[in-house]
């Protein structure tokens, strides 16, 4: 390497470290603003949106003292666990049938499933609502939970079937000499090596059903069943003044699905990438 | 000994080596050999998906069809039938034409600004440099945020005398404040936020595909004599090609259906300019009761995405190895 080669080369990785710095500002700051606006009073925000907080006041306190914002945590997570647990549930056992299984109408029920995947969630709400009227579900989580893991199980079956997939035959035949039946394979042996792709599906429900916002808005008209993100809304539309105490709430919002993603990035982006790849 | 034969003959056939259909030997070589309780073993597999998909997904839609003839307002069974009048009413009514136009627009923009810049910062962020892990991680941490929190921090940010716009605005001494009330520039203002929470999804696809491309084939390019841009444009580009389609189709279903994010920003406003077909559909649905019309609204954004996937399949990714979006096969 002559000198001029590797001058040309850090001044490349200057300008590429000057892009990426840029483009995460564009993200980082809006949030940044969040963070420590939550810190300032109104006042504060007018005169001085983008410095730091003097005096520091504490908007995240109040609100975490408050059992609102705990009540609509607790919400998305029994919610988001439930869904997930349900499509991933049902999703793996279809899943082993469509892997595992030669039978007639397999690839018809296949298509149906994949189809599913371009229903928009909005096609759908309006008769789901009146069909959730009449089962008697609005105001009862079941009505989120149980429409959330069936527009979910599409991609679950897919991402599912294609890994079931892979298992050779052998471990199946393994299984059944020592006495497995389907029942038993499925369960003790199947589940078992499935799960990273179980771990990926399961983020990739959660993910979907903590950030939903139509079909609680529309299945939750009693405050007490709110998720965060109804929550959050609706705080926004209570307290459009204060600026700063919404400022609060929604980076307090905003902390579980971060912390989440910091866990489970890998399992998220295998998850996403490995869909579309197919 | 004839059992392990007959499995290892299977896995020949296997759709997971061959996809997508198993051949039809397969299924006779099943046939052959009936487990015991086969159809009942299919049967208790099966019913709990089935059940709720045929429920929740299927039977809504199909409801949707049959009460968007109708005059309805949600309660009762629908009795006024009117035939295809509320598909004329809503061709024929500025607002709705409108919401196909924003949405035209909105995947225009995203075509030619929001892919782009993705697809560029995958290949910047597939450079050895120095913190990129660090770098994808903060361009993909918005993917993560719910549609109502990313809107309703970017309401606070763009609020009028206290927002960061305000700051900012100040300081580049124009109005940034004012973007969401100005007809002109809400429906922009609304893209850039939708491309800010979304940009790292889709730069994320990008960079896990340019990975699975072998360093060698532009390394090659490049001893030939090409130059950085031709082994991109002529090597690396066409490799991805599967990659940005799915993202293209992504992108047009995402903006058929886009409704948290505006309901949020904006609520469609001003005068209707940054409304979406499913904003449409949720005023006279769920605030206006005229379910019946709502349900026209709901099948024309279905018929979209179907026209859409079916037409996009045919044409456009009858090239790649399998179909991604009925994706029947086992391609990994």
């Amino acid at each position: 390497m002559t000198a001029t080669a590797s001058r040309a080369q850090r001044t490349r990785s200057v300008v590429l470290h000057i892009v990426c710095i840029a483009v995460g500002a564009l993200i980082v700051v809006p949030v940044w603003f969040g963070v420590l606006g939550g810190f300032k009073d109104n006042g504060q925000l007018s005169t001085n949106p983008l410095g730091w907080p003097d005096p520091w006041v504490n908007n995240y306190l109040e609100i975490l003292k408050n059992g609102v914002f705990w009540r609509q945590l607790g919400n998305s997570l029994l919610i988001a666990v439930t869904s997930t647990v349900i499509v991933v549930g049902a999703a793996a056992m279809a899943a082993f049938v469509f892997a595992r299984y030669a039978f007639r109408g397999r690839e018809f029920l296949v298509t149906l499933f994949a189809i599913g995947l371009m229903f928009p969630f909005a096609v759908a709400i309006l008769p789901l609502f009146v069909l959730l009227r009449g089962m008697g579900l609005l105001d009862n989580p079941l009505g989120v939970i149980l429409p959330q893991a069936a527009f979910g199980l599409p991609i679950t079956i897919i991402i599912l079937r294609q890994f079931f997939r892979t298992i050779p035959a052998e471990v199946e035949e393994a299984a059944v000499l020592d006495g497995c039946g389907s029942f038993g394979f499925f369960w003790k042996v199947l589940l078992p090596m499935a799960r990273p792709a179980l771990a990926t599906v399961s983020v990739l429900a959660i993910v979907t059903s903590w950030n939903n916002f139509m079909l609680p808005l529309v299945v939750f008209s009693d405050q007490s069943w709110w998720t965060l993100p109804v929550g959050v809304q609706a705080f926004q539309g209570m307290y459009a003044d204060d600026t700063a105490r919404v400022l609060a709430y929604v980076v307090l919002s905003m902390l579980p699905a971060l912390g989440f993603y910091a866990v489970a990035e890998r399992q998220l982006i295998g998850g996403l990438t490995g869909s579309v790849k197919g | 000994m004839t059992r392990p034969s007959t499995v290892s003959e299977m896995r020949r056939g296997d759709p997971a080596t061959d996809p997508p259909a198993p051949g039809p030997g397969t299924a006779r070589q099943r046939g052959r050999q009936p487990r015991p309780g086969r159809a009942g073993v299919l049967a208790v597999f099966l019913a709990p998906a089935l059940a709720l998909f045929v429920l929740l997904v299927l039977a809504p839609i199909v409801v949707a069809g049959y009460a968007s003839l109708f005059k309805w307002n949600g309660f009762g069974l629908p009795e006024n039938f009117i035939g295809l009048d509320n598909y004329t009413r809503a061709f024929s009514d500025p607002t709705f034409r409108g919401d196909l136009w924003r949405g035209f627009i909105l995947v225009v923009l995203s075509l030619v600004v929001q892919l782009p810049v993705a697809l560029a910062l995958a290949m910047l962020l597939n450079q050895p440099l120095r913190g990129r892990a660090i770098y994808r991680l903060i361009f993909f941490a918005p993917y993560v945020l719910s549609e109502v929190t990313t809107a309703v921090l970017f309401t606070l940010v763009f609020s009028p005398n206290r927002g960061l716009g305000e700051g900012v605005s100040r300081w580049l001494g124009a109005d940034a404040g004012a973007v969401f009330a100005d007809p002109d520039t809400v429906l922009f203002a609304v893209f850039l936020v939708v491309s800010w929470k979304y940009f790292g999804l889709y730069m994320m696809l990008f960079l896990a595909a340019r990975q699975g491309i072998p360093k060698e084939l532009s390394e090659a390019a490049v001893t030939d004599g090409a130059t950085a841009w031709q082994a991109f444009r002529h090597v690396t580009l066409p490799l991805l090609g599967p990659t940005i389609r799915i993202s293209v189709f992504l992108s047009v279903i995402g903006t058929i259906q886009l409704f948290d994010m505006v309901w949020v920003l904006t609520g469609g406003g001003p005068i209707h300019t940054s409304e979406t077909l499913a904003v449409t559909m949720y005023q006279f649905g769920f605030r206006r009761f005229e379910v019946g019309y709502a349900s026209a609204i709901s099948i024309v954004m279905f018929l979209l995405s179907l026209v859409f996937a079916l037409f996009y399949q045919r044409v456009v990714l009858r090239r790649d190895t399998a179909g991604a979006i009925t994706n029947q096969g086992g391609q990994r």
